[in-house]
This record gives C-alpha cells, structure tokens and sequence, in this order.
C-alpha cells in the first residue's frame, strides 16, 4: 500500500517534499494537476493525502471537500496535510488534519508526516 | 417671463404658416404651368410663348428662394425660443 | 480645329476629372468634408439631370417640337417647389434607413422584401441600358462632327471605336472611384466632386454658346424673338398638345425622383436634408438656364444650316460653321461632360443595385450558412460584384449602341427611361404617405406598370410589336403614359386594401410614414457573448477597422468602455441599418437575424413597438437628450461601481497573491538548502539541488523586479528615454527575442513589412518589452496549427501609430477579455509556466506611461491586441518645473 500521495504542482517542491520523505523510509506518488486529483487518491488509497491548496484547474480545497463526502468512509477518513503558500491568515482549514504553511522547515515536515502515519 | 411663450406661440404660428405655403406652391405651380396650355394652346406655343413660359419660370424660382429663406428664419426663430424658453424653465427649477 | 488637338484637349480634361476625384476622395479621407459637404457641390451633381440628351438633344427636340422640350425641366421646377415638405422629407427617411438605391428605399417600406427591390432593379436596368447606349452615341457622334468636314452625311454609328474607348475610360473611372470602399453610407466625395465641376463646364459650355447664338449671330433678344416667330409661322409640330403637354410633366417630374441615378445624387449622395433648402431654388435655376438659349439655337440652326443637317448636333455644327472653333471645342467639352458624368452615376447606381438586390442575396443563397466562412470573404464580394456589375452595364449599353447602329433621335430613349422608372413612383410616394400600402399592392402596382410599359413604350421603341391602333386626336405617348400610371395606381391601391401586411412590413411602414425611428423588435436581451458574432459579421462586412470603430461608438453612447456594446435594441437597429448601408436593407435585416437569431414577430410586439415608436414621436428632443444623458450617467456610474467593487477584492487578493508568488519559490529554495547540508548526497543530487535554488532565486527576483517595475510605472515616475525609433526595427527584434519562448513552435508570419516602417518617437526599450510580452504571449497560448501570427502596423489620424498582434488561435472568452490585464489574472491558468501573470498588466501600464494604450480586440478571430502609441509621449506635469 502506499504511504503518501502528493497533489502538488510547482515540481521543484514536490521534488524536495519527495527526496525528504523517501529518505525516511516512505513510499511517496505525485499528481501535479488538480484535476483528476481526487481519482488519483480514489487510485492509490494512500494513507496520508498532502495536498497543495492553489492547484491549476481545481483547487486543494475542493478535493479535500470531496474527499470527505466520499461514499467510502475509510478513504472519506485518510488523514490530510495542507501545504499552503498564503501565510498565516489561511491556516484555519477544518476539514484538514495538518496545515503546514509554505516555506516549511524540514524537520517540521518529518515530524508532521511521521505523527501522522503513525 | 410671460412674453416667452408668446413668442414662441408666434414663431411657431408662422413656422405653420410657411409650411402651409411650402404644400400649397408645388399646385399653384402645376397649375399655372399647365392650365394656359389645355385653355389657349394657339397662344402659348410660339414666341409669346416662350416670353410667357420662362417669365413663369423665373418666378416660381423667386418664389422658392423666398420662401425657403423665410422657412429657414423661422425654423431658427422657433429653435430659439424653444432653447430660450428651456433655460428660463431651467431657472425657474 | 484638328482632330488630334480635340482628342489631345478630351484626354487633358479626362486627366483633370481623374485628378478631381482623387483629390476630393483623398480630402474626405482626411475628414475634410466641410467644402466637399457645400449645399453648392449638392446643387451642381444634380445636374446629372442634364444628360447629353438635353445638352444636344433639347436643341432637336426644340427644333422639331418647340416649346414642348421645356417639359422635360418643367416637371422638376414643380417637385422642386415641394422640396421643403417633400424632397426633404424623402431624404430624411431615406438616410434614416441608410437607403442605397430607390429599389432598396421601397424594399425596405415594404418588409425588407428582396424581390422587390429585384424586380425594381430589372425595370431599372432595361430602361437604363438604352439610355446609356444614347450617351455613347452622343459622344462618338461629337467627335465625328470634328473629324469630318461635312455637316450632313454624319453616320449615327460610324465611331464605334470612340464609343468603345469612351466606355472602358467611363468604367474604370467609375471603378476607380464608385468602388473605393463599402461605406456604410454609401457616398462617394471625388465622384460627387468631379460632377459638380462638371456640372460647370456643362453650363458655362451651353450659356456660352446661347449667348453668342444671341448675340453674336442674331441681334439681340428682340431680334431673336422675331427670328422665332418667323420660325413658328411655318411649323405646325410647334403647336403644344395639351395631352403631352401634361403627361411629359408628370413623367419628367417622376424622373427627377426615381431614376437611378437622381435617386443616387437627390437622396444617396446626401449628407443630410437641410441642402435641399438650396437646392430646392437653385437647382431650377440651374434647369431655367440650361433651356434659356435651347430655343433661339434651334431657331438659329434652322435658318443658318442645311435643312438636312442634324438638329440634334445643331449646338456644334452652330459654332463650327461660324469658325468659332474654341467655342465649338467648349461646347464639345460640356457635351462630353454631360455624357460621361450621367453614365457615370447611371452605372454607379445601376451597380449597387445589381450587387445588392442580385449578385448578394444569389450567392448567399448559394452559400446556405452567412455566418459561416473566411472572414474577409463577403466584403471582397460586394466590391467585386459591384465592379462586375459596372463593367457589365458599360459593355451592354455599348453592345446595344452597336447592336441599333445608334437611334436618328436622341429624344426618344430618354423619354422611355422616363416613362419606365416613373413606374415605381405610385409605390413610393404610396409608402411614405399611406400606412395602408403594402407589398401585394407594391407587386401589383409596380407590376403592371412594368408590363404596360414594356408593350406601350418600350418595345415599340426598340421596333417590336407597334403603337397600338388609336384615334389620331390622341397622342400615342400620352395615352401610354397615362394608362400605364392610372392602371399601375389603381392595382396598388386595390392590392393594398385588399391585402395583408406582415408584422415587419406595418413596422416599416410605420416608420416610413411618420418618419420616427421605431427600435428593433425581438427579445434581444442577451449576454455579451452574441455581441462579438456580431462583430464578426460586421467585419466581413466593413472590414476590421470600421467594424471595430462602429461598435466603440456604440458602445461609447452606452456609456461603456470597449468594443462590445449591450446588445440593446437600438443598437441592433442602429447595427442593422449601417449595414443595409452597404448591403441593401433585405440582405442586411436576414444576416442580423441569422446570427442574433431574430424572434419571430408577435402581434403584441408590434402593438408594444407601434406604441412605443408614437410616443417617441411624441416626445420632446429635450426630454430625449435628457433621459438618454441620465442613461449613460447611470452606465457610467453602474460600470465605475463595479469596478471599484472589484478592484477592493483585488486589493485584498493581490496581497494574497504576492504572499503565494514570492513563498513558492522560497519554499524550494529553503527545502533544497536544508537538504544540501546533509553529507550522504550523491554529487549529482548536490549539482541538480543547487541548479533549483538558482533557478528559484532567480524567479523570486524576477517577480521582485516585475513588482518593482509595475509600482514605478503605475505610479508615473518611470524614466523614460525617449528617442526616435523604427517600428519595423522594433517588430523584428521583438520576433527574435520572443522566439526563445517555445522554440519547438514554427509560427508563419502574416505581416506587411513596407508598411511598418513607421517612425515613431518614444522608448524603444519599453515599448521593445510590451512586443516581446504581446508576441511570447501569442507563441504561448495560439492553439491553432498550424500557427500563424499577423502584424499589422498603421498611422493613426492624429500622427501616432497602432501596432495590431493577432494570433489565430481560439482567442479570449469574452468574460475574460476585461480581467487580462490585471495583476495576477493568469494565477489558475496551468500554463502559466513560471510567470506569475504581470506581463500584461506591466504591458498596459507601460502603454499608458507613453501615453498609448494596449487593448484587445475582440472578434479578430483569434487573441488579437492593439497597441496604440501617440505621435510623441506627454511630457509629465512636473517635467517642465524641473527643466525652468
């Protein structure tokens, strides 16, 4: 099963999130694109979604929306990390598990993703 | 003020006036050009004729200049007062 | 005089006329209307009225007639003394409808029907040719009076080579001026200009001669009313018959209005209907002395020439044989005139109506779909069958004139004409004055009279079938002329009791009759999105430029900035009219309706419409003026609001957006920075790693530096270095520059490169920047293929230049179109590749500092921008402080 799948679309960052995380050991896929992000989840069934909030086409929140009105509960539940590049002043977003504003420490983002998954 | 209206009331009064005579000159030209010939045709069709027809002419010509100059004067005295009458409407608001 | 200084002096006054029209075409081109515009120059085309039948011919008829000819400027004097309430009203209503042919005037009052106006169009063309032949007659007939010595045995049709020359001269002048562009209202300065002087030579030629006749030849007036009253004794032909008497009046009257070509000068060619308030004594005046001397030249001609010697060349012949050969040459030079310049508006209208009401509607029937094909495809086709059209009327009355060997009277082709188009009258003054007339009484009228005239008048003069069988008190032509009218009204006005309007025709009715301006019908309130369809079909129409200027205005009178109106109903109407300015009113009505898909017509409409339209009527100007200043006051306001609206959305999401632009790069980079310092990478992590912190660094000052640049140049301070540049320069180094932005892509270029070596003065380098924006944007976003980027570079009026960049590729919802050149508006577009979406906003800021501006241009087709730059920048408030 995979651990982690990533919807983010600057490559630059999914590439360092990728490199950070496969180093501790987890399996990491990427989407670069909102659409076709919430079949790409309903694909893989990973156990944590990190999830970009400015997405082309559709929006990060959008398919977390999605995500938690899905008809399986357990993929409705898999645990979500916000990644967002609009400061402090949108943080508040409920329905996340995680927010993480960018840019992010990476030990920050080990230990977020480790108390997660675990 | 009071003089306004009546001023207009004139203007626009002899504007008519001129319009009535501007319909009524194309006939009277018809006629005057087509009755002598049906009534004294000998008359009109030699030299004589000929003094008669283009002293017509002349006139009917006459008769235009004057009455489209007195029709243009009077289409301007009515814009006037109109435009006169506006403003005093415009300070009496 | 010898023959070859004749054609050499014919050739010089050619050229001159050439060189009239091209300066007066070149004049209005330039704005400068006002002299062209000259209730004189109005007079003086009418004269058109005066064809080389009157100027040679009135001199026969008088000689074989007497007074009779004066019929012929009679009729006219006694319209003309109607002008102010008739003749005005005529122009007004006509030029409201954007009128451009008499065939369109009645078309368009009875339901924009096409048949109608063809059927017109064919009377139209059957009694013209001959006429036309008859002017080719006479100028061939005035050059063999020169080249032979004889004055008796002339042959009618010896100069088949002059006439033929004559023709190709006529037609190209008349291509070259009379098919300059499609105006929307459809006049035409240099050849309006060329007439009128004309028109001068023509009178100047003839009272010259009267004078000489009168004076010279005979003593004196007195003398010369002797002279005529000997003549008279002798004649029993100069006798007026009452009967003919009347009926060439009414004809000659009926003429001065419908045949083509006064119904192209009295009505098209007029700006607005105040000249007539000139017009109306001149031109008669004009008439009066054109006739003065016809008589005491007949009377001349008779007692000083052969009696065998053509009276209708009496005017040359007169001169000639007293050896007054400039006189004679002056007189040739006015026949001349009055020939050429009555084919050339013969053929001018004759050929809008042959490509309005034939060729347009044929090949659109043709084509099925109008609103589908190249876009500049229908507009080539209008000039080109107008072009055909004149080529085909100038070889037909040329075939004609050959085929008849020429006519022993000029009279009588003139007064066919005459009698032909005074057939369509009933139907027109009917439509303007009676609410009641309708299309089966038009049919039915026209009709009839159309076939009376044929087997009364026409063909008899051409030598089919014969006069028929009548009492010899009563005269043949006068008995034709009466029947066919009295029938021709009679079934009109039957016909149109009995018939039954269609709701498009009670509107047009209405609105010919009261001569008020009822607004299109239908249900037209719809989005913006149908507006640009128009536009595009407006510029297959006009071409790009008067399409786009027409629908700015319009869109100015709305209160609204751009190129897209609303689709409102005046706007619709007023749309509709421009075009049946080009097109003719039934064409224009049916390609409106095909692409802002025209609602059939209900009784209540109509009744909404009818009301509204007397109420307008009814309406002050003032209280018009106010509510349509309080309307675009409220545009104004609605449209400031919600840009303010807006733009404090933007406020608050442009901080947002500069914390998303400037923390993405930074993400990377602080991610990457942190990764390089773990040891157990390989070397070629270590070199990629550090590649991406570079590249990202220099995004982040890239972004820093757009921002830098767009706050110094919104807020004015930019320094600019202004210098002297050449936009072909320019363009080329753009195009280079720009093509390192997607070098896999191969545009073809559509581009016009003499023309674009246009100097202008301003900052080269940031004006380089917009080009290299605008055009890197087209390489970017252009999804045609194969692609292809046009470039068209122009002088404006004023001195400036307008650079025009369009792709071909599927261009810019219409939505969007306002948001392109705010800050950020591409943040959630997925090819923004890298760019945080200032380009265009730094672009129009830049344009504004030099004090242009960059637009879009909808409808082009594709994305299409037009940057527009003043001759020279505005030197900034605080400059000239700085410099004292």
């Amino acid at each position: 099963m995979l651990d982690i799948l990533m919807i983010e679309d600057e490559p630059n960052i999914a590439e360092a999130v990728r490199f950070i995380l496969s180093r501790e050991g987890w399996q990491v896929a990427l989407h670069a694109d909102g659409a076709g992000g919430i079949e790409a989840i309903r694909g893989a069934k990973p156990r944590l979604v990190i999830l970009d909030v400015m997405l082309p086409h559709r929006s990060g929140t959008e398919i977390l929306a999605e995500l938690r009105g899905d008809q399986d509960p357990s993929l409705a539940a898999t645990p979500v990390l916000m990644l967002t590049a609009r400061g402090q002043a949108s943080l508040s977003l409920p329905q996340a598990d995680a927010v993480l504003a960018k840019p992010f420490a990476n030990d920050d983002l080990r230990a977020m993703v480790r108390r997660m998954l675990n | 003020m009071p003089d306004r209206p009546l001023f207009l009331e004139r203007a626009s009064f002899r504007r008519r006036r001129l319009g009535d005579a501007a319909r009524v000159l194309p006939m009277l030209a018809a006629i005057l050009v087509l009755v002598p010939v049906w009534w004294i045709p000998a008359q009109v069709s030699f030299a004589a004729g000929a003094v008669w027809l283009f002293g017509l002419w002349a006139g009917l010509i006459l008769a235009i200049f004057v009455l489209h100059r007195a029709l243009r004067r009077a289409d301007a005295a009515t814009l006037r007062a109109t435009q006169a009458m506006a403003r005093d409407d415009d300070h009496a608001l | 005089m010898p023959f070859e200084a004749l054609v050499a002096g014919c050739l010089a006054y050619v050229a001159l006329m050439f060189g009239v029209a091209f300066a007066a075409d070149r004049a209005a081109s330039r704005g400068r209307v006002r002299w062209l515009d000259h209730p004189a120059v109005y007079t003086l085309s009418l004269s058109v009225y005066c064809s080389a039948w009157t100027f040679y011919g009135a001199v026969g008829y008088a000689t074989r007639s007497g007074l009779e000819f004066a019929t012929i400027y009679l009729g006219p004097t006694i319209v003309f003394c109607g002008a102010w309430w008739g003749l005005r009203r005529l122009v007004r209503v006509a030029r409201m409808h954007h009128v451009t042919s008499i065939a369109d005037l009645i078309s368009a009052r009875f339901g924009k029907s096409n048949r109608l106006a063809a059927l017109i169009t064919l009377i139209a063309v059957i009694a013209a040719t001959p006429y036309v032949a008859l002017q080719l007659q006479s100028v061939s007939l005035s050059f063999e009076v020169f080249a032979t010595d004889s004055l008796t045995d002339i042959p009618l049709a010896g100069g088949g080579g002059t006439a033929l020359w004559v023709a190709a001269g006529l037609a190209l002048f008349t291509i070259v001026f009379g098919t300059r562009n499609l105006a929307a209202d459809e006049r035409h300065h240099g050849v309006v200009t060329a007439i009128a002087l004309e028109a001068v030579v023509k009178l100047m030629a003839f009272l010259a001669l009267g004078v000489f006749v009168v004076w010279g030849l005979a003593e004196g007036p007195a003398d010369m009313l002797d002279r005529i009253a000997q003549a008279a004794a002798g004649h029993d032909g100069w006798l007026l018959k009452p009967d003919r008497w009347t009926a060439l009046i009414v004809v000659s009257g009926a003429a001065i209005i419908a045949l083509p070509r006064m119904f192209q000068v009295l009505v098209v060619e007029a700006a607005d209907e105040d000249r007539l308030a000139v017009a109306g004594w001149a031109f008669p005046a004009y008439l009066f002395a054109m006739s003065l001397f016809v008589l005491p030249i007949a009377v001349m001609g008779q007692q000083l020439l052969p009696a065998d010697a053509n009276p209708d060349l009496y005017v040359l012949t007169l001169p000639a044989q007293s050896g007054q050969n400039w006189l004679a040459f002056l007189v040739f030079l006015g026949g001349f005139s009055a020939a050429t310049s009555m084919v050339v508006v013969c053929t001018i209208a004759l050929a809008t109506m042959i490509s309005n009401h034939w060729l347009v509607p044929l090949w659109l029937i043709l084509r099925r779909k109008p609103q589908t094909g190249d876009p500049e495809d229908l507009r080539g086709f209008v000039l080109n069958a107008r072009r055909l059209a004149i080529l085909a009327v100038m070889a037909v009355g040329w075939v004609y004139y050959r085929a008849t060997g020429g006519t022993a009277a000029l009279a009588s082709m003139g007064l066919v004409a005459f009698t032909g188009m005074a057939q369509v009258l009933p139907a027109m003054i009917g439509g303007l004055l009676w609410r009641g007339a309708n299309r089966q009484g038009a049919y039915a009228g026209v009709g009839t009279g159309f076939a009376l005239w044929l087997a009364l008048i026409f063909l008899p003069s051409v030598g089919i079938g014969q006069d028929p069988a009548l009492p010899p008190s009563v005269d043949p032509l006068a008995f034709a002329i009466c029947l066919s009218l009295a029938l021709n009204t009679l079934a009109f006005i039957v016909f149109s009791i009995f018939g039954m309007p269609d709701p498009v025709e009670r509107l047009q009715g209405l609105s010919f009759v009261s001569a008020v301006d009822p607004v299109r019908h239908g249900r037209m309130a719809r989005g913006a999105d149908q507006v640009e369809p128009l536009l595009v079909m407006a510029r297959r129409v006009w071409g790009a430029e008067d399409a786009l200027r027409f629908f700015q205005s319009e869109a100015a009178a709305q209160g609204k900035s751009g190129y897209l109106p609303d689709m409102t109903p005046r706007f619709l109407t007023r749309l509709e009219r421009r075009l049946a300015g080009s097109i003719g009113a039934a064409t224009a009505h049916a390609m409106i309706d095909s692409v802002a898909g025209g609602s059939e017509l209900t009784v209540s409409d109509l009744m909404q419409v009818a009301t509204e339209a007397q109420r307008a009527k009814e309406e002050t100007q003032r209280l018009e003026n106010a509510r349509a200043e309080l309307a675009r006051t409220a545009t104004q306001l609605r449209e400031a609001n919600d840009k303010l609206t807006a733009l404090s959305i933007q406020k608050d999401a442009f901080l947002g957006q500069i914390s998303h632009e400037l923390r993405t790069p930074m993400t990377s980079v602080r991610a990457f920075s942190e990764i390089l310092r773990s040891p157990d990478l390989s070397d070629a992590d270590r070199d990629r790693f550090a590649k991406i912190i570079y590249d990202e660094s220099g995004r982040l000052t890239r972004l820093l530096d757009d921002l830098l640049d767009l706050s110094v140049l919104e807020s004015g301070q930019a320094q600019l270095s202004i210098t002297p540049a050449n936009l072909h320069d320019l363009i080329e180094r753009a195009l280079s520059a720009a093509s390192a932005t997607q070098p896999q892509r191969v545009f073809r270029l559509d581009r016009e490169p003499l023309a674009e070596y246009v100097g202008v003065i301003t900052d080269a380098d940031r004006l380089l920047q917009v080009l290299i924006n605008v055009i890197s944007n087209a390489r970017k976003y252009c999804d045609a293929e194969p692609p292809v980027l046009s470039i068209r570079v122009r002088r404006t009026l004023r001195g400036g230049a307008q650079i025009d960049i369009a792709d071909n590729g599927s261009g810019i919802e219409t939505a969007r179109q306002a948001l392109i050149f705010e800050k950020f508006s591409r943040l959630n577009d997925p090819a923004r590749a890298g760019g945080a979406g200032l380009g265009l906003a730094i672009c129009k800021e830049i344009m504004a500092n030099l004090g242009g501006e960059i637009t879009y241009l909808p409808g082009q087709g594709g994305a299409a921008f037009r940057i527009v730059l003043p001759r020279r920048p505005p030197v900034p408030a605080d400059a000239g402080l700085r410099r004292a």
